[in-house]
């Protein structure tokens, strides 16, 4: 903070805490700019169902007029999605992290020729279109591996996997006991296919920091005969729990804000995640329940907001890299 | 057999000891190259993406060949055409059609040219305003974290959640942006279901009429919601490359007694060109991506031709209609416009050896 960084070329005294003094009303500005939408909603959601009309929809209502009605009626309409959508998104992150990982470990700290077309397929692989994969993920899901079907037959005889090998139903009892319902076999498909679509993102991040890694260390491990899983384990592996964490909460924000793929992927409305559940809160044939959809917007919000507030600092390496 | 397998295990075991490689037979030599020994690693992930990513797309191609539609179970092979893609360019009644969700279908140049103003419109805005604040955040200020934090907030939310936010922003007789408008004494507009342009009505080049120029103020909003979103992450870029300047620039243009905006305009934005560059790929695929948002705003398939974009024409031609090969056409559309920007992207980065 020392008043001579070479940032600031203002001079005089006087000139100088002027421009200060308008830096900061922008910036503070910016910041109305930025929340003033969540505030408005965050307002909105305590008000009674009759009370969020008028022209001051940001002030929040006065205490005798707040309540959390809104809030528990969107919790209790969303709380089956908000399972679904932690049933989705905890596998699904921790998954494409390993795989990303992983092939990151592959493509850089083990350095061998041709592998950077290999990566630019991978890095390619985070700037496709969902929509061009749309159709045949539908077929795929659908008509070819339709595990949504699956779990139809499962309930009673426990699950058969391509004939192949056999869940035991008792297993699956197991696993209601634990709160998993027979339809979270329909996220499998999800699961997976986020899983896919997450590893180049994940790829490219770790091998930012598989790159900075000196390379002498990894040389003397082959040296005393490691073998590459060996490397993985014991070197790279506890080197990359700084970028785990980046990479997890980078995921764990994509995958539980993501629509399109439950939206196409999802068929039975048991299975549905909180942003499918989302978009019909609070509408109906009489006009929309603003504070109710308001409440509803955060309550889907809550764990990203909650990431995002903790960790804030790694979601922005996340998105910067 | 089990012969076999000691002998084999012998090997590997052996292979495993030496340090170097050094190898005679031609066998071993391939399993010894460090692209297969570090094969479990890269090879799974790889061909998890590579089905997903590379397999969905060429079969997606092969699909808007075909004419399926309504029944995606059975779908006939046998008979490839550019048919959807004629359709898709031309408009018109194609051989397939069906008469319940009628036999017409329009061009898709409506639904390109919003993508196209949507995208350009939002990554510019986005830029600028994102290189605003980082140059403004990185002036040695108090509480800059603080400020960074709030500035990137919306980019952590979903664009479900944003989309109902600013449904209610923009809603007529409740939201704060009417509010405003009533404030300067403008009077309250539609505007999410409104399609009148914004702009230039009829522009003229001597005698030769161009057309009307202006964006319809149902996409406006849009794009100013996305904005909004998003304009935090063009500043975090920026900072990460305004960082990146050694203070001795900053100085010797002091040095050289250039005033504040000369220095930024002649000595540091330059130097952030791989930043634009990086940001500017990223957001204008995020706006090809727009979908989620224009579908919960409007809570249907369908925003409106002034709002329609090619990633909402898609889902609807597919998920909606059931034109499941003419959807696949429109998505490999999409595909090429992202794959025009991304590829020269991808390159320069690979000939500069970022990759």
């Amino acid at each position: 903070m020392s008043p001579d960084r070479p940032r600031q070329t203002d001079s005089g005294i006087l000139g100088r805490s002027w421009s200060r003094i308008g830096l900061y009303a922008f910036l503070l500005g910016m910041v109305v700019f930025y929340l003033i939408p969540i505030e408005t909603g965050l307002a909105t959601s305590i008000k009674r169902a009759g009370d969020f009309t008028g022209r001051n929809p940001y002030l929040p209502p006065l205490p005798w007029d707040a309540t959390l009605a809104s809030w528990s009626e969107g919790f209790f309409s969303l709380l089956d999605g908000l399972i679904n959508s932690l049933v989705l998104v905890v596998p699904a992150t921790i998954l494409s992290g390993l795989l990303g990982s992983m092939a990151a470990y592959g493509l850089t700290t083990i350095s061998w020729r041709g592998q950077v077309g290999i990566y630019s397929l991978f890095v390619a692989g985070i700037f496709i279109p969902y929509q061009a994969v749309l159709v045949p993920l539908t077929v795929f899901w659908y008509n070819i591996v339709p595990i949504q079907d699956w779990w139809l037959e499962s309930v009673a005889n426990g699950i058969s996997v391509f004939g192949l090998f056999e869940i035991p139903s008792t297993f699956m009892l197991l696993g209601w006991e634990l709160g998993f319902q027979p339809y979270h076999w329909q996220l499998i498909s999800l699961i997976i296919t986020h899983t896919a679509y997450g590893i180049p993102i994940c790829a490219l991040l770790f091998r930012a920091h598989y790159k900075k890694l000196p390379d002498e260390m990894v040389e003397a491990a082959r040296l005393d005969g490691a073998s590459i899983r060996r490397i993985y384990r014991r070197i790279i592996l506890p080197l990359s729990v700084p970028m785990f964490a980046v990479v997890f909460i980078y995921q764990f924000t994509q995958i539980w804000n993501d629509l399109l793929f439950a939206l196409i992927l999802v068929q039975n409305n048991e299975a549905a995640v909180v942003t499918q559940q989302l978009v019909d809160l609070g509408a109906s044939q009489e006009g929309v329940d603003y504070p109710l959809r308001m409440a509803g917007a955060f309550i889907a919000a809550l764990p990203t907001l909650l990431v995002y507030v903790v960790f804030g600092d790694k979601f922005a390496k996340g998105v910067a890299a | 057999m089990r012969k076999i397998l000691r002998a084999v295990k012998r090997r590997i075991h052996r292979r495993r000891l030496r340090s170097d490689g050094g190898t005679t037979d031609q066998r071993t030599k391939f399993l010894n190259r460090d692209s297969v020994r570090s094969a479990p690693f890269w090879l799974p992930p790889f061909l998890l993406v590579f089905l997903f990513v590379y397999g969905a797309i060429i079969w997606n191609f092969v699909i808007s060949l075909t004419n399926v539609s309504n029944n995606l179970s059975t779908i006939d092979y046998s008979n490839l055409d550019f048919e959807n893609y004629a359709i898709a360019f031309d408009g018109g009644t194609p051989s397939w059609a069906r008469f319940d969700v009628g036999s017409y279908i329009s061009p898709i140049w409506n639904a390109a040219q919003n993508t196209i103003v949507l995208m350009v419109a939002f990554a510019v805005v986005c830029l600028a305003l994102g290189l605003w604040l980082a140059i403004l955040v990185d002036r040695d200020i108090r509480f800059e974290n603080t400020f960074r934090t709030i500035y990137l907030l919306p980019m952590s939310l979903s664009f479900v959640v944003t989309a109902k936010f600013w449904a209610f922003m923009y809603n007529r007789e409740y939201g704060l942006v009417n509010a405003l408008f009533e404030a300067v004494g403008a009077g309250s507009v539609e505007i999410i279901q409104n399609s009148t342009l914004l702009g230039v009505e009829s522009i003229a080049l001597g005698p030769i009429a161009i057309g009307s120029i202006g964006i319809p103020v149902k996409l406006a909003a849009i794009v100013f919601a996305l904005i909004w979103q998003y304009s935090g992450y063009a500043m975090v870029v920026y900072l990460a490359g305004l960082r990146a300047i050694p203070d001795s620039h900053f100085e010797a243009a002091r040095v050289d007694g250039a005033s504040t905006i000369r220095m930024y305009w002649r000595v540091i934005i330059p130097q952030l060109r791989t930043a634009t560059v990086s940001a500017l790929v990223v957001l204008m695929v995020f706006s090809l991506k727009a979908f989620d948002f224009i579908y919960s705003l409007y809570g249907s398939y369908n925003p409106g031709s002034a709002a329609d974009i090619l990633a909402t024409r898609m889902v609807r031609e597919a998920y909606q209609n059931s034109r499941f090969a003419f959807a696949s056409a429109i998505a490999i559309v999409l595909f090429v416009m992202a794959l025009s920007i991304v590829a020269p992207y991808l390159y320069t980065q690979y000939r500069r050896g970022d990759l």
